[in-house]
């Protein structure tokens, strides 16, 4: 390892499009062909009438059938293992609350290859062996825990597997060990923040933090500022899902002007969630992903829900990996009230722009009276006034900004500080309590 | 010539009020005088109490969304036609009131209340020598 150069992987990083494009095609046809130990793809390929020899090219991943986490959910639990269970050591869950859970299985290298991207990308925001990083993100079933633990060790920097919560004592830890470098979901950044304060604790002049990263939870970028704002330090944001291995396929560099993700292990899609054709770059689709080098549980075109959007193919940084947008909601989470479509990070994105609010907010949506309504509560930040008309202004005001934003007008309460529920994993933006129609 | 006054965020809902007085006697903090005053969804609850920094500092570590700030607080006589004299003097003076509220201690009435103008109010205060409760006063009561 070259400390001064900005690349942990050069031979990787810097590719040329052509190059990862050969790369790719390369891959895709290796990892074609192991799939089809997988009775699930045997299936779907005799069904259309396809065979490994078919795929030749990097644009002939279209020819290939798309995965589901419902697919998942019907092979639970190991119907997509594509090698023998002797030969995985590791194994990841979903919670399930939705059905069936998935299962995600690892064999040794594709631990080792996980952490390899990790490494890389907490290499590409700077962080080096000297570093100490705290990842206060949950542990066990939840990828975000193992997967910066092995990668932050991969890249030889003293790790802190902190996990989520006990706010307190993450705090004392980043200051006895010198913490350089934190991982946690935006909110609970937010929410460490709010446990400094009211210690006393200035994270400049108090810690050694510099660098944030950030993932697992959509976030606008208004947010990512004010947690910036907050800490002191340049928050990046990372992407994972635990179904190509976890946290490591997406992270932004240090322009921050999208994630990139690595082509070298993926090959990337944005499609029409509806036709499932290919949308033209800058426009918003769902992202399809089809891991390149997974040995234990290969996926083809995996839906995965996401709502993202080619910004560009080449970078300051000197990476050609494309680059996408952070996510903007999933196509499954998003809101449809009296037939508008709204994502909560719509609404997130406006009440971060007032300094008055806190971070932590609630959507509720009921039907009264047979109109379906919704309800955005939100913490104040800290109490700025105890003149009534000022605070009946600024609920205005935040009705207003949210109707320009989704052309509804939502009921807008604001709540004292630490009212809502504090989720330490993934935070519960969305409560639906509308009486369904038949 | 001004007391510390706290004004705590409370929604209606039920405990909220509880919490907050229970966060108080833990730090053995004496109530003076309280009032709360509610919209359909939320509520300011106003205190004056004997350590009002400490409180503050008390609330706010609990995460209770909490703000301090100065209140004028006037003592009269009680009996009929005082705070009528009172407000007189305020009105003339073109000083507007935002909330007031009252109470009685010792057999005298103490009239607490908030204005936009604070410097014409302490104007009005000193030229008309009236009586007031300032902060030393107030861990005597």
């Amino acid at each position: 390892m070259d400390n001064k150069s900005p690349y942990l992987h050069p031979q990787y990083e810097t590719l040329s499009r052509e190059e990862i494009s050969k790369l790719q095609a390369e891959r895709l046809q290796a990892t074609v062909r192991h799939c089809m130990n997988v009775p699930f793809y045997q299936q779907k390929f005799k069904e259309m009438g396809i065979t490994p020899d078919d795929i030749r090219t990097v644009d002939d991943v279209r020819k290939l059938p798309f995965t589901t986490k419902q697919n998942l959910r019907d092979t639970y639990p190991f119907g997509m293992a594509a090698v023998p269970l002797r030969d995985c050591v590791r194994l990841h869950s979903s919670s399930g609350t939705t059905g069936n859970p998935t299962v995600i299985l690892h064999t040794k290298n594709d631990l080792d290859e996980w952490a390899n991207q990790v490494a890389r990308n907490l290499w590409m925001v700077g962080l080096r062996p000297d570093d100490v990083f705290q990842n206060s993100s949950g542990y066990g079933m939840f990828t975000g825990g193992l997967g910066f633990q092995y990668g932050a060790e991969k890249l030889g920097m003293l790790t802190v597997p902190a996990a989520a919560g006990n706010s307190l004592r993450q705090i004392k830890f980043m200051r006895d060990f010198g913490t350089t470098a934190v991982h946690a979901v935006p909110s609970y950044v937010t929410r460490l923040y709010e446990v400094m304060q009211e210690q006393g604790v200035d994270p400049r002049r108090d810690t050694k933090l510099r660098v944030l990263a950030i993932g697992a939870e959509p976030h606008s970028e208004e947010q990512r500022k004010r947690i910036e704002n907050m800490m002191g330090v340049k928050a990046y944001n990372s992407f994972g899902m635990s179904e190509m291995c976890g946290p490591g396929v997406g992270f932004e560099c240090q322009e921050q002007n999208g994630l990139h993700f690595w082509e070298d292990y993926y090959i990337v899609e944005i499609v029409d969630p509806e036709t499932l054709e290919p949308v033209p770059d800058g426009e918003i689709g769902e992202l399809v992903l089809t891991t390149l080098c997974r040995e234990a549980m290969p996926l083809l075109r995996y839906r995965t829900r996401d709502l993202t959007r080619v910004l560009g193919r080449s970078c300051p940084c000197g990476r050609n990996h494309v680059r996408l947008d952070r996510m903007r909601g999933r196509s499954d989470d998003m809101i449809v009230l009296r037939g508008v479509n709204i994502f909560p990070i719509q609404i997130e994105k406006i009440l971060m722009q007032f300094p008055e609010l806190g971070s932590n907010y609630l959507i509720t949506l009921t039907t009264d009276d047979n109109n379906d309504n919704m309800t955005v509560e939100v913490e104040l930040a800290e109490m700025f006034t105890d003149d009534y008309a000022r605070l009946q202004k600024l609920n205005k005001d935040i009705t207003r900004a949210l109707k320009d934003e989704i052309l509804l007008t939502p009921h807008v309460k604001l709540v004292g500080r630490g009212t809502l529920p504090v989720s330490e994993g993934k935070a519960v933006r969305v409560v639906d309590k509308r009486k369904v129609y038949q | 010539m001004t007391i510390h006054q706290l004004s705590v965020f409370i929604e209606n809902k039920a405990g909220r009020l509880v919490k907050i007085l229970h966060i108080l006697k833990e730090g053995g903090i004496q109530i003076i005088a309280s009032t709360v005053s509610d919209t359909v969804e939320y509520g300011l609850y106003r205190v004056i109490c004997d350590k009002p920094s400490q409180a503050y500092r008390l609330l706010r570590d609990n995460g209770i969304s909490v703000t301090m700030n100065d209140v004028f607080a006037l003592q009269i006589d009680n009996t009929p036609g005082e705070a009528a004299q009172l407000f007189e003097l305020f009105s003339q003076a073109d000083v507007n009131i935002s909330y007031m509220y009252s109470f009685l201690l010792k057999g005298k009435g103490i009239i607490v209340f908030r204005t936009g103008d604070t410097d014409k109010a302490r104007e009005v205060i000193s030229l008309n020598k009236l009586s007031f409760i300032s902060e030393e006063n107030l861990s005597e009561l």
